[in-house]
């Protein structure tokens, strides 16, 4: 379970591959659609597709000549997402708490 | 669900701040200062109860409810291991609705980098026997867009 985790965070440290992420998060995409705004070409868009579709946050299929992609939520089970949660929850508690410290001052 | 199953799973998150060791341990070990970051998260929420006993066998909890959900959260923390500016140990049950769905184990390791703080958060949790999977896809989504806003900040 968590390699498959690592591979979604791994997938994630791609800025090309978070901005395919957050479209498809808005609805599902072709590959020609999703490839059309980035300034790369097809192969290279469907590469990073491959790697998210490893990762397990992607996942397409193909209807004639067109490839639909879409984000894949179901593979965050209950516990991936349990685990993700608590992990957030962390990085969201040492963001504020590095906050305070910075507000603190000083004296210590 | 009521079938019975353990998912075990751990990360580490590490942080370095320009900050002194004993500064930073003093976030973790006063009342005050802790109430000030851990916990919350931005979303609304009424404490039901709380109390803090910071030293080793002393136990920390925390009832809230969120208002969002409706869903009451328990932390039930005991101190483990405790070393003054250096590391933290603690074990935790976590519950939902007064559904126990995690046994947990923190390790928060403090130590000095340079003139400021390397601070190392290493969690190990046993989840047990799921919970119900209410509204999980769109959930999914949020948290999917949650790790995105949050890879993006950083």
């Amino acid at each position: 379970m968590l390699n498959q985790l690592d591979r979604a965070f791994q997938a994630l440290g791609d800025p090309t591959r978070r901005a395919l992420v957050e479209r498809l998060a808005a609805g599902p995409a072709s590959v020609s659609e999703l490839a059309a705004p980035l300034p790369m070409s097809l192969p290279a868009v469907m590469l990073h597709l491959k790697m998210l579709e490893q990762s397990g946050l992607v996942i397409s299929e193909k209807k004639g000549r067109v490839r639909t992609c879409r984000v894949d939520p179901a593979m965050l089970s209950l516990a991936e997402k349990w685990i993700n949660e608590r992990r957030l929850m962390w990085e969201r508690n040492l963001d504020r708490l590095g906050d305070f410290l910075n507000s603190e001052g000083e004296e210590k | 669900m009521s079938a019975r199953s353990v998912v075990h799973a751990s990360f580490t998150i590490t942080r370095v701040w320009p900050h002194s060791p004993a500064k930073v341990f003093q976030a973790f070990a006063d009342q005050e200062k802790k109430k000030k970051w851990f916990g919350g998260g931005g979303q609304a929420w009424t404490e039901i109860s709380r109390s803090f006993d910071f030293r080793e066998g002393g136990r920390e909890t925390a009832v809230v409810k969120w208002e969002e959900s409706g869903v009451v959260t328990d932390f039930d923390c005991v101190y483990r291991d405790i070393v003054e500016n250096e590391r933290i140990v603690y074990s935790y049950v976590m519950r939902l609705d007064g559904k126990k769905i995690s046994v947990s184990q923190a390790c928060i390791q403090i130590a000095a980098d340079g003139s400021g703080t390397k601070l190392t958060v290493t969690e190990y949790g046993d989840f047990l026997d799921g919970y119900e999977d209410n509204g999980s896809r769109e959930h999914g989504t949020n948290w999917l867009m949650d790790v995105l806003v949050k890879s993006l900040d950083t």
